[in-house]
């Protein structure tokens, strides 16, 4: 069935509100789209590394997840959700477990480019039956925006101030993405949360219904750490994509397709220059530096386009 | 009718492992070890277990995907030792902290640095605070009845902990000995089902698992896990008596040997307590009034039992087979002595010996120099020097 929104919006939450994410957050966004590209009969055991989405969504009493959650610790949810989905298949073969049940990784991109990085490497190369979704921010943001490794270049951070003598962060981001693919998997997608959400259901269907290891890479900015006015995060995703910063693209069992091409690629100072963290970029003198910024995204572009054959 | 075989204690415990036959085996290998996940893995492969078998790419993720089995409502066993063990180190809290009671074989050997691969307990004496209830074993056939109650104690409503099995590397983990085997359907019956009120895989019933806790809460939980602990005990007397009657084999919390008129006595782990029997027998030939306490359950810690017991002697040595580096003596010492002292008795002088760091082989003529000292001890009442090293060259 065609996606419509509408409908999509109707099927049950399986996220509730009263989570305390902030304002203008774009993680909370992607986890609720996500889970409505769940059939509503089918189970699911989410599981989520610590973090900003964790510590917002389960605070003892409370929890916003009506499924089944586990939050482990900030390393392993890779290997927690791989150890669930084990033990699924083996009471399952037993006859103890009746119906479909579904298993979601959650990481923020320090929980997944970086610390976790090992245990989503092994679970996915392992074949596990299941889906991990990286939130990306592009900082360790639950402790108070410290880079990652998928923190971009020149970005104001705690950890990588733009000081008098170092412009924020010197090194360009890891491209997370690539590395999933390179794992050889059924499906890697990247994807944003933009106009009606199209994208991003479906492709969180298509990694949902897949069997084995799948793998989303999704966009959501954080209005403390990228400092932008609350209201603007839809604005923020839709830069993010049209200028080719953040492609939407997938990789189907190892073939690229890219999901988007803006017919007017905007240069990526727009995209900056609506975030606080790159305010020093814009200061007299320090043009080269969004030149280096857009060189880089166009370089990342161009290969993107060849590995889809369309350049 | 009980099967009679020879195997390693590594051998011994997958046996175990086999006829308990878990949902989920996550394991990756470290010597001295790794045998155990190899032998599961075979038996995973020849399709004579119902398991998953996960080959993790660390530690740290073994744990992790136990703890996520466990929570998913399955049965979740591991091995590791030494460093591996202190990878998985602070998943170890959260599996004691979410009260799943998965069941680890640990192999015990030197943790690094430097790096050895032969047996101390430095690396289970490291995770003694970690909530898991913790088994010692003397030998192979040791190994294996624990690992076969381990389920039982672990699993049981008033505990809910997750359970080591601990041996010495190499010299059971390798060491080939006579061992009787209990029948698969006997264990099957024994082990039972495992059947958690509460389970992720549970979509009738969905829970959240793992939360930010906070000042709010976080100490009741903690005060509950404590409470888990101190129910042990009485569980594991209630499981070894019931695998008396199955098997005859006869579980304490601790065993006594030739203690009864016993004035200078031992206190070891593990197999350096074999080594201790064979020199309590010659000592006792020569008229000397020596035995040994080989404690098997370790944490909990039996604190009463064991003062009842220690309070008739005139002189104990505690020997720790790992150092605790805070200039005052072993773990084993420290918790022997404050048990005493917690319960008012002060009567028998405690010594306390390192030794067989890093493997370093411990002979008869070794355990011999501890029960002289202690004999002399317990005929002078004088204490010279209480934190000692056994076998060191210095």
């Amino acid at each position: 069935m065609a996606y419509n929104l509408k409908q999509a919006a109707k099927k049950p939450e399986r996220f509730t509100g009263g989570h305390r994410m902030c304002a203008g957050c774009g993680a909370p966004v992607v986890v609720r789209q996500i889970l409505r590209a769940l059939n509503p009969e089918d189970h699911l055991v989410a599981g989520c590394s610590t973090g900003c989405l964790e510590v917002s969504s389960f605070l003892y009493p409370y929890t916003s997840w009506e499924d089944s959650f586990i939050h482990n610790a900030f390393e392993n949810v890779g290997s927690t959700i791989a150890g669930a989905e084990a033990a699924y298949v083996a009471l399952k073969n037993k006859g103890k477990i009746k119906g479909e049940t579904k298993f979601i990784a959650f990481g923020g991109d320090g929980g997944t480019y970086d610390i976790g990085l090992q245990a989503l490497s092994g679970a996915m190369e392992r074949g596990h039956d299941m889906l991990y979704v990286c939130y990306d921010n592009g900082a360790y943001m639950n402790t108070g925006i410290q880079r990652s490794s998928a923190t971009p270049k020149y970005a104001n951070t705690t950890t990588s101030p733009a000081g008098e003598v170092i412009p924020g962060k010197s090194q360009s981001r890891k491209d997370l993405t690539e590395v999933m693919a390179n794992h050889h998997i059924p499906y890697v997608a990247q994807t944003a949360a933009i106009g009606n959400m199209k994208d991003l259901y479906e492709k969180a269907e298509k990694a949902l219904y897949t069997k084995g290891p799948t793998f989303l890479n999704v966009i959501a900015p954080c209005p403390r750490g990228w400092q932008y006015n609350t209201p603007d995060l839809m604005d923020i995703n839709k830069l993010a994509v049209e200028t080719c910063f953040w492609p939407l693209y997938e990789v189907i069992d190892g073939k690229y397709v890219v999901n988007y091409k803006p017919k007017n690629k905007k240069p990526v100072s727009e995209f900056l220059k609506a975030q606080g963290r790159f305010k020093h970029m814009f200061k007299a003198g320090n043009e080269h530096m969004i030149e280096d910024v857009q060189k880089e995204v166009d370089k990342r572009w161009e290969a993107l386009l060849k590995l889809a054959g369309e350049a | 009718m009980a099967i009679r075989e020879r195997l390693s204690g590594n051998e011994a415990v997958a046996i175990a492992m086999k006829q308990i036959n878990p949902d989920v085996v996550a394991a990756f290998p470290i010597t001295p070890s790794t045998e155990i996940p190899q032998y599961f893995s075979n038996y995973v492969a020849d399709g004579v277990v119902d398991a998953e078998f996960v080959a993790v790419e660390s530690e740290h993720s073994a744990m992790s995907a136990c703890v996520g089995a466990q929570a998913a409502g399955g049965r979740a066993m591991t091995a590791t030792s030494a460093n591996g063990l202190g990878l998985m180190w602070e998943v170890l809290y959260i599996a004691a902290c979410s009260r799943l009671p998965i069941v680890m074989g640990v192999v015990n050997r030197t943790m690094s640095g430097p790096l050895n691969i032969h047996n101390d307990h430095s690396d289970s004496m490291g995770a003694r605070d970690s909530g898991w209830i913790q088994f010692y074993c003397e030998n192979n056939q040791e190994a294996y009845d624990n690992m076969l109650m381990a389920n039982r104690i672990g699993e049981h409503p008033d505990v809910m902990l997750p359970v080591m099995v601990c041996q010495d590397g190499f010299i059971t983990s390798h060491a080939i000995e006579n061992i009787e085997l209990v029948e698969d359907d006997k264990i099957k019956d024994f082990v039972g089902e495992y059947n958690p009120e509460m389970y992720l895989l549970n979509s009738e019933k969905p829970i959240s698992m793992g939360p930010l806790d906070l000042q709010g809460h976080t100490f009741e939980h903690k005060r509950q896990q404590a409470q888990g602990m101190i129910n042990a005990k009485k569980v594991v007397n209630e499981v070894s008596e019931e695998f008396y009657k199955l098997t005859g084999r006869k579980y304490e919390l601790f065993e006594e040997y030739m203690t009864e008129d016993a004035e200078a006595v031992a206190v070891i782990l593990n197999s350096t307590a074999g080594t201790a029997k064979y020199v309590v027998n010659q000592l006792r030939a020569q008229g000397k009034k020596v035995g040994l306490i080989k404690p098997r359950l370790y944490r909990p810690f039996p604190v009463d039992e064991m003062v009842e017991v220690l309070s008739k002697f005139k002189a104990v040595a505690v020997l720790d087979k790992a150092d605790s580096f805070n200039a005052a003596g072993g773990p084993l010492y420290t918790d022997v002595t404050s048990a005493l002292y917690s319960k008012g008795v002060f009567s028998p002088k405690v010594i306390n010996y390192i030794y067989g760091i890093g493997g370093r082989d411990v002979k008869a003529d070794d355990i011999e120099i501890v029960y002289n000292k202690i004999l002399d001890i317990a005929a002078t009442g004088k204490v010279d020097s209480v934190y000692n090293y056994l076998g060191v060259r210095e």
